[in-house]
């Protein structure tokens, strides 16, 4: 029955993916990426839209080659064991918003969950705050499920629609390769460079292109979910995908360790900063989005190479959001909260709560059982 | 007592609510769960392998699976 069974979605395939994450990222780190960002889904995100011009806050623009891996990775992992599904319909423009305000949340707390895992196996302090309006912003969120939300069934569509991000990515990896860094210079043919603050800090390209595709591959196989990993212990009381983000973390803090990488303490870490209620709030803002959309940032890249045009939007809707977040000043920076931070979390959650609320199988007490009525018929 | 459990189309963690609400209304018998992504097949099969339900089979039909589960 299980001729074909998948290794890596076992428990010990999801400690061991978490695991190598957790040893790659501070590798990434220590060949040239940012202080405990070794990976980060949101800030690459964002630094790819400085990259392109969405934004053009001079310190934070790179075309990452790391987000460009993860979904080639999975692309090239779907593929091989026939997975690959080009799906769509459910609810794109809900994914979208999500997307936007996933990315302003993040950029709040400055990280997505897995940078929020790294900075605390870096031993930054104020990352704790983080986890916490991680977890509460899930939990928000698993209420809305217990409730009868979801965005809907998707579609099988045409191959083509599934090959649309892996294609895009495809076309930044052209654009980065055309248009290489040029030392000292901000922009190169129509790709912008940081040449200070976190967007100048890299690995070697193509160092940061393999160990993308690694890890996008591995993660496609196991699953690899952040935001699954709070969502399944509190709504199932299952530890499965936790087990992949704890052994992420512990790995992570020895790998530091190992590499002398790991410095305790609140004030003065690497692109942090300590306002905690910000952290905090900026993390749950990006967890409900996170919840709402299934997936975190990662997640929708893998599910985005396994042809799921849905997780794309959400994708495209978190570099737009990163565009919208560093031209309105609503992203942090290592001083604090940007001016209109607040507001725009404020609204964030305004937003999530009324999809939260308005798109429900019913909006009455118990429509679990109405939708299992209508989804379950007795044979 | 059978059901089927259509989650076909849906994603993360609905064809798991479903089938675990499902099975909170069954003590016992056969529960066939339709889904149509390997990671919702993985989802459902953990899930029921928990709460002590035996998967009978897993059989492909075209890019859909159909998942049958059972308790004694």
């Amino acid at each position: 029955m299980f001729s074909n069974r998948n290794l890596l979605a076992t428990r010990w395939g999801i400690i061991l993916v978490g695991a190598a994450i957790g040893v790659l990222a501070p590798l990434l780190q220590k060949l040239g990426n940012p202080g405990n960002m070794g990976v980060c889904v949101a800030c690459f995100e964002r630094d790819i839209a400085g990259a392109i011009g969405l934004h053009r806050a001079a310190v934070v623009q790179y075309m990452r080659p790391e987000i460009i891996g993860f979904v080639l990775g999975s692309l090239v992992a779907a593929y091989l064991f026939k997975e690959f599904r080009a799906q769509s319909g459910s609810a794109p423009i809900a994914r979208f918003v999500l997307g936007v305000f996933a990315m302003i949340g993040a950029l709040v707390f400055l990280g997505c969950p897995w940078r929020a895992m790294l900075r605390l196996a870096g031993g930054d302090g104020n990352a704790i705050l983080g986890l916490l309006g991680l977890a509460a912003g899930i939990w928000i969120g698993t209420l809305f499920f217990r409730t009868g939300y979801n965005l809907g069934r998707t579609q099988a569509n045409h191959s083509s629609v599934g090959w649309l991000l892996p294609m895009i990515m495809v076309g930044f990896l052209a654009l980065l390769i055309v248009y290489p860094q040029v030392e000292g210079q901000p922009q190169s043919g129509i790709l912008f460079y940081s040449v200070e603050g976190p967007g100048s800090m890299h690995a070697p390209v193509l160092i940061s292109l393999i160990t993308g595709l690694v890890i996008g591959f591995l993660a496609q196989r196991s699953r690899f979910c952040t935001m699954g990993a709070f969502r399944d212990l509190i709504l199932f009381r299952q530890s499965h995908l936790f087990m992949g983000v704890v052994a992420l973390t512990v790995s992570a803090f020895l790998t530091n360790l190992i590499l002398k990488q790991f410095h305790f303490g609140f004030a003065g870490q690497p692109v942090a900063h300590t306002m905690q209620l910000w952290n905090f709030a900026g993390m749950a803002l990006a967890g409900l989005a996170f919840a709402l959309a299934g997936g975190c940032p990662g997640r929708q890249l893998f599910l985005a190479g396994e042809g799921d045009g849905d997780a794309a939007v959400f994708v495209l809707g978190m570099i737009v959001g990163a565009g919208i977040a560093h031209n309105f000043g609503l992203a942090s920076s290592p001083k604090g909260i940007g001016p209109h931070g607040m507001a725009a979390v404020i609204i964030g959650f305004a937003v999530c709560l009324v999809i939260g609320f308005t798109m429900r199988q019913k909006s009455v007490r118990q429509p679990l059982k109405e939708e299992l009525t209508a989804a379950t018929k007795t044979a | 007592m059978s059901a089927t459990v259509d989650a076909r189309g849906l994603s993360c963690p609905q064809p798991v609510l479903m089938t675990l609400d499902t099975l909170k209304t069954v003590d016992h018998g056969e529960i066939v769960i339709l889904v149509d992504t390997d990671t919702s097949k993985e989802n459902v099969i953990r899930a029921a392998s928990s709460k002590g339900w035996q998967v009978r089979s897993v059989q492909p039909e075209g890019i859909e699976y159909r998942i049958t589960v059972a308790k004694v």
